[in-house]
């Protein structure tokens, strides 16, 4: 066994150099990932360990970035391309949309696009604007992407190797507000299947679902309302497409209640979709109806609001509150 | 002295350490200079330039208040008052001699560097620094001096600079437009698109790409291999590359630019070659791409220290005009400390405000709930007081 305590950015890179190690058909690509190591240095000593020719810096080009992925995997590699950040996506994602999600359908099956698309998303670190934004549902939305978000270093490690891995185009989301949270990597366990929730807590009277930066709010909410006689489940689902519907579904068959939170606003959110499936599935379960805490419908704001906008400890507690008041 | 322009430099493997190539020389035929990096006036065939030594001083006054402006703001955010700064230092004569090129009338769209051309415009620079502070998102009104908010997504601007350019041509006005953006922006296709529409529809727009020769961690010739100004030529309008470091004739290039397109000419390029003598932000560690030798070498060609140099050579100013201006400097600095120390937190209220312009139910909905959760705590705390 071999664990080791890693910050979740270094356990990305960890994974990115064993993927690079292990296949050389991986390639990663993005705006300074090389000399400079990407501005979380998450890309840290890849460049210098392999080479320009697989770990390159592009020109300043998000629609070139993933158009040319796009084309590198035509070719048999496999790229994994950093935006830098959340809000800059948005030049590539005529390229997401319009071509990487569809042309495996188009090709009926012909074509395979194993393209990574790595964004650092969310909120908390005190930026300036288009640097704290959850567009997750965006692509959640658009059939043939997977969208994952690990909450932890383990999962940050083991669900990088599983989106290069996979044959269909994976945008994963890295929770840039925990890029510095160290936990245990076992670099040798057999992880999971990449779209399994997790139960993060187990509990019995209520259910908080969330995945990425908000998994970490949750499981202290949890503690914070366990010692108000409150026992609550956290999941963490780590994959908002597809969504594993039958763990949500599982736990809560047992407490009853439900409560989704996310970093996006929360109008026409991941939240919403989890909502109506689980009324669906769960409709005798329930005892309250499903609610969401997220972000509003406004702008992320600027920093020194960042903190109102954002659901804290105290948001979700009060969203359990009125759950359990049902 | 020898040149190499970026397409002769043709490194296979980019190797960002190496200096000598980046080296602008005052014979460098493609560039415009007026002022030598030593102070020495020289002439151009095609831009001529007749200031008076007050115009000259005005120059260099707003070079060195700016400058001051910049130094103020990037220690503000080491004391923590600011969450980044962008500093301009090394780019003052390519955002002074364009911006005082332009008319009142003009309109101007920024990237989050122009800190510079901001001060030509006669927006107030403690303006600038709400966003920087995190209190909002731009912090001032567009109209009020023809300058366009700051714009973070790299090229976005140079679209709406188009745009802007086309509908003041439509309205037969003679104003023009300017874009500011950088190196590594080159490389979006938003400023392809801008070049394509400014070209087919004779925009009066002066696109203004200053070549601090860095995009972050990315040199230039990680965005091009032909000298940027050339780019203009294959979308059918004149590009030209001015010495950026030269105030003198980034105003001479500007102007002429301007005038073009206001004779219904259509866009030119000007590149402004020049230094990000700084790092990319407050939160960049150019040690990890960059050689200190390269900053030196572009300490040598200061846009600041050279038209000193030239103005006590002529004797266009004295020790007390100097004086003066340090005296000045202070004031300007102090002012900015203190308005940034004193600026408020917007009220929590703030993040539902403006979303719409005419209102919307579920913006509405939320900020009433917001509003009853926040009170829910005063309550708490002041029943638990009277407990
Ligand atoms: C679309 C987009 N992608 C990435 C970024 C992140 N970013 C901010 S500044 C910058 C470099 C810009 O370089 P350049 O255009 O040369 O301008 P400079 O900052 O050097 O003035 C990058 C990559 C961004 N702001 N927008």
């Amino acid at each position: 066994m071999s664990v080791q305590k890693l910050p979740l950015a270094k356990a990305i890179n960890e994974s990115l150099r064993k993927a690079l190690e292990t296949d050389p058909k991986v390639l990663i690509m993005g705006e300074d990932v090389g000399k400079l190591g990407g501005v979380f240095r998450v890309t840290d000593g890849l460049q210098k360990d392999f080479g320009e020719e697989r770990v390159i810096d592009t020109p300043l080009a998000e629609s070139g970035i993933v158009g040319t992925a796009i084309g590198l995997a035509l070719r048999g590699y496999r790229p994994v391309v950093e935006i830098q950040f959340d809000g800059f996506v948005f030049p590539a994602y005529d390229q997401i949309v319009t071509q990487l999600a569809k042309m495996h359908a188009r090709s009926l099956g012909k074509i395979k696009l194993p393209v990574v698309i790595r964004i650092p998303y969310g909120g908390g670190i005190g930026a300036v604007e288009h640097h704290s934004e959850s567009p997750e549902a965006l692509f959640a939305h658009v059939a043939g992407l997977k969208v994952v978000s690990p909450s932890n270093s383990s999962d940050a490690y083991w669900m990088m190797q599983q989106a290069i891995q996979s044959d269909d185009p994976v945008i994963f989301f890295e929770p840039k507000r925990r890029y510095w949270d160290k936990a245990e990597v076992d670099v040798e366990a057999i992880p999971g299947p990449l779209h399994k929730a997790r139960v993060a807590r187990a509990g019995s009277d209520l259910t908080l679902a969330a995945y990425g930066p908000m998994v970490k709010v949750c499981q202290e909410a949890a503690a914070a309302a366990e010692e108000e006689g409150k026992s609550l489940e956290v999941l963490d689902l780590r994959s908002m497409s597809p969504i594993d519907f039958d763990t949500i579904q599982t736990s809560v068959e047992k407490t009853g209640r439900l409560v989704v939170v996310h970093e996006a606003p929360v109008f026409y959110g991941s939240g919403a979709e989890i909502a109506a499936r689980i009324t669906e599935r769960c409709f005798y379960h329930l005892e309250a109806p499903v609610l969401r805490v997220g972000g509003f419908h406004a702008p992320y704001p600027p920093a020194r609001l960042e903190e109102e906008y954002l659901p804290g400890l105290d948001r979700v507690l009060d969203a359990v509150d009125r759950s359990l008041a049902y | 002295m020898t040149v190499e322009s970026t397409a002769a430099r043709k490194p296979r493997r980019s190797s960002t350490k190496r200096v000598s190539a980046k080296k602008a020389q005052p014979s460098e035929p493609e560039l415009v200079q007026l002022l030598t990096p030593e102070g020495e006036r020289v002439e151009h065939p095609d831009y001529a330039i007749d200031l008076t030594p007050d115009e000259m001083l005005g120059l260099y006054r707003d070079m060195v208040l700016t400058r001051r402006f910049d130094a103020e703001a990037t220690s503000l955010q080491r004391q923590g008052e600011l969450g980044l700064w962008a500093s301009l230092l090394g780019q003052e004569a390519a955002q002074i001699g364009s911006g005082r090129a332009l008319r009142d009338d003009d309109y101007v769209f920024p990237t989050y560097r122009e800190h510079g051309v901001a001060w030509c415009r006669g927006v107030d620079p403690t303006n600038l620094l709400g966003m920087f502070r995190g209190v909002n998102h731009g912090g001032w009104d567009p109209n009020t001096n023809n300058f366009h908010l700051y714009t973070i997504v790299i090229g976005s601007q140079t679209l709406h600079a188009t745009g802007y350019a086309m509908g003041v041509a439509k309205d037969g006005a003679d104003s023009a437009v300017i874009a500011y953006f950088g190196d590594g922006a080159s490389s979006q296709g938003d400023v392809a698109e801008s070049f394509t529409f400014s070209a087919v529809y004779n925009a009066p727009v002066v696109f203004f790409c200053q070549n601090n020769q860095w995009a972050i961690s990315e040199p230039t010739e990680r965005q091009t291999r032909v000298p940027l100004y050339q780019r203009a030529q294959g979308f059918g309008f004149p590009g030209v590359r001015v010495d950026g470091n030269d105030v003198l004739a980034c105003l001479a290039v500007t102007r002429s630019a301007l005038e073009r397109a206001r004779r219904g000419e259509g866009p030119t390029l000007v590149e402004a070659f020049t230094y990000r003598m700084g790092a990319h932000t407050t939160s960049d560690d150019p040690t990890k791409y960059r050689a200190d030798e390269e900053r030196e070498a572009w300490e040598a060609k200061d846009p600041i220290l050279r038209l000193r140099t030239y103005l006590e050579n002529e004797g266009f100013a004295d020790e007390a005009f100097f004086t003066e201006l340090e005296a000045e400097s202070e004031t300007l600095g102090k002012r900015v400390r203190e308005a940034v120390r004193a600026m408020p937190d917007p009220d929590q209220m703030a993040i539902f405000e403006n979303v719409y312009a005419d209102g919307h139910a579920l913006v509405d909905e939320e900020r009433a709930q917001f509003a009853e959760y926040q009170a829910s705590f005063a309550e708490a705390a002041s029943s638990e007081k009277g407990n």
